[in-house]
């Protein structure tokens, strides 16, 4: 189980910073989802993995699995869900005001192109 | 006694910040009286604080009363307190700055975000929960990619994307080393973390190293390091100015972090990790410091230039907290009061340049209105943040240069900062002559079509605006005037940094801290 977990982990940060690097913003935005679901795993299994134990104090029961990365995941699922929606309006905001989804920025060669971004900013 | 004071910085920025969301959408007059009435009580509060942490005593607040290391706490020390001051002084500037240039009235729901902005700044400074911690940077995070394209436009947008893509980048990385710290320590409380850092097992110890690694990288994205300050120029050169004013304070909670972390539970003196941070540190910080440098020589606009001028201020103060004794990280405290306050007054002249100019670019055009006036605080401001005498930035540079003179790389340190100071006065002096003086040459026609300004409000150039902009220079000269007294309060919060035993004793009891002393007996009490 530690094996399939890890290589889980692995190949969906593998994933994530793949398309972290693509220079459109929505594969950008599906990599930082891969990478959230990567580090949400990652997070569970810090409290060690034990299958078919229960978290919370419970009769005639020995092993018990550590609750606390549980509630550490919840809280980091719903801010990486908040974040993400945050992040698809921005890009969606910036693709229709500029009309280009490129995340860089085009160098403004001439001295007269950093005046004209600095009026638009 | 003053337990419940703690946390009082966050709650109240909560309230007034929801309130204004829920109740004053719709009328700006009562949300400027709002914001501005609840950073006054900031204020208020954080002196409340300061005072009752002088005496050098340390409180921690359970959360819901739960015990630590279980619970959530809250830990008001010096540190702690001077933070927490600082970031509601420069929030009150700021927002009275806003408040007079009307930039509030451009986009939608300013003064609620900022407040929730401040919220996240107070929380971050107060907890004593590394979870907690990740928790508030997500609060200041998000309320800042709110501030960060407030009043849009096509570049900003496109610029925000960048920040916000990079920092959620960050904040995935940030749980990474959480998950990692939580695996080895099984706790996520600071104090309890800083007992059991000399306990762990040798086979823990390469996993250690990992996660303090990780945790400093996330740390130095947020405080602009290089190679991680990608983000860091075009946000703050595009962001509103005045917002790009309190960004001042938000490197300085990477600063504020690395502090805080890694001299209480990675001091250089334990046996895992060493001095492994600092290593990585100092290259980087003089790295960072001299490509600020060169920034400010080739920006451009002035609000690029302004831009590099805080990453290379960033390089300065991580240079000095690389040094991690006593003496550094007070200079390091002192630079980064001072470079706070002299790189939100030098944007905010960098808004009254585009207002009055229609844009920053350091190209000659005819005389703005008001030169004289936006030209003496550009003159104030550039001389605080180049570093030159007789203004703080002087005073800080100074102390940080004495206080790494015993330091391994000292001829790097010192060759770095002095010439990286040469280099931004001739940068400085560059962009102030082209936008001030060159606007009177003959050479220029005179009727060069003026630029529609694109912010045709009258209230960004009023009176008002310019009294809000002395603001933070006064807070300059204070700290010029007084800082032999401030320089003394630095360093008594660097030796209770020192003193890990006193931090855990008060979050976790009396006996833990007892135990810390005798773990680490070479340490200096």
């Amino acid at each position: 189980m530690e094996l399939l977990v890890s290589l889980g982990i692995g190949l969906m940060t593998a994933v994530g910073v793949y398309l972290m690097l693509r220079r459109r913003t929505f594969p950008v935005v599906l990599g930082l989802a891969m990478l959230s679901y990567a580090v949400n795993t990652f997070i569970f299994a810090s409290g060690r993995l034990i299958s078919g134990a229960p978290p919370v104090l419970m009769k005639d029961v020995t092993t018990y699995t550590d609750p606390l990365p549980q509630a550490l995941v919840l809280t980091a699922i719903v801010i990486s869900f908040g974040m993400t929606a945050v992040v698809v309006l921005l890009s969606l905001g910036a693709f229709l005001s500029a009309e280009t989804d490129a995340i860089d920025i085009e160098k403004p060669d001439a001295r007269e192109g950093a005046a004209a971004a600095d009026r638009a900013g | 006694m003053m337990s419940h004071w703690i946390v009082a910085p966050i709650i109240l920025p909560a309230l007034v910040g929801s309130f204004v969301l829920l109740t004053l959408r719709h009328d700006l007059l009562l949300q400027r009286v709002a914001g501005l009435a609840g950073t006054a009580g900031l204020v208020f509060l954080a002196l409340v604080l300061w005072a009752g942490t002088a005496g050098g005593a340390i409180e921690s607040y359970e959360l819901g009363s739960w015990p630590a290391p279980f619970g959530i706490v809250l830990v008001a020390d010096r540190l702690a307190a001077l933070m927490v001051l600082l970031t509601a002084v420069l929030g009150l500037m700021v927002l009275a700055y806003v408040t007079a240039s009307g930039w509030d009235g451009r986009g939608r729901h300013f003064h609620a975000l900022y407040q929730f902005q401040l919220m996240g700044l107070m929380g971050a400074m107060l907890t004593g929960d590394i979870f907690n911690l990740f928790v508030f940077f997500e609060i200041l995070l998000i309320a800042s990619y709110g501030l960060m394209i407030h009043a849009g436009g096509r570049m900003r947008l496109r610029a925000g994307v960048q920040y916000v893509v990079v920092n959620l980048a960050g904040s995935t990385l940030f749980l990474f080393a959480l998950g990692a710290i939580y695996g080895i320590f099984g706790t996520l409380n600071m104090a309890d973390m800083a007992v059991r850092v000399g306990q762990l097992p040798e086979g823990d110890i390469a996993l250690l190293r990992v996660s303090a690694a990780l945790l400093v990288l996330v740390f130095l994205l947020k405080g602009g390091l290089v190679p991680l300050h990608f983000w860091m120029p075009n946000t703050y050169a595009l962001a509103p100015a005045p917002v790009a004013a309190l960004f001042a304070i938000m490197t300085k909670v990477g600063a504020y972090s690395v502090i805080r972390v890694y001299t209480l539970v990675f001091p250089p003196e334990a046996a895992g990790t060493g001095t492994m941070v600092a290593d990585i540190l100092m290259p980087f910080a003089l790295v960072t410091l001299a490509l600020g440098a060169l920034g400010v020589l080739a920006g451009g606009t002035l609000g690029r230039v302004t831009a590099f001028s805080a990453l290379a201020s960033m390089g300065t103060l991580f240079a000095a907290v690389a040094g991690f004794d006593p003496e550094a990280i007070a200079a390091a405290l002192y630079y980064l009061i001072h470079s706070t306050l002299a790189g939100a007054a030098l944007f905010l002249v960098v808004d009254q340049v585009r207002a009055r100019r229609g844009t920053s670019a350091l190209v000659p055009r005819a005389p703005m209105a008001g030169t004289g006036l936006v030209a003496s605080a550009y003159f104030a401001a550039a001389i605080a943040v180049a570093g030159m005498p007789p203004l703080s930035g002087f005073m800080g540079k100074l102390m940080v240069l004495d206080a790494l003179r015993d330091h391994g790389a000292w001829v790097w340190v010192w060759s770095v900062v002095l010439v990286g100071s040469l280099v931004i006065v001739v940068g400085f002096a560059r962009a102030g002559s082209v936008l001030f003086w060159k606007a009177h040459d003959g050479a220029t026609p005179a009727a060069a079509p003026a630029e529609p300004v694109d912010r045709p409000d009258p209230a960004a150039t009023s009176g008002w605006a310019m009294a809000a902009l002395a603001l933070p220079l006064v807070g300059v000269l204070a700290l010029t005037a007084f800082a032999g007294p401030v320089h003394g309060q630095m360093r008594a919060i660097a030796a209770q940094l020192g003193d890990r035993a006193a931090y855990v004793a008060a979050v976790l009891g009396p006996e833990a801290g007892a135990g810390l002393a005798t773990l680490t007996p070479d340490e200096d009490q």
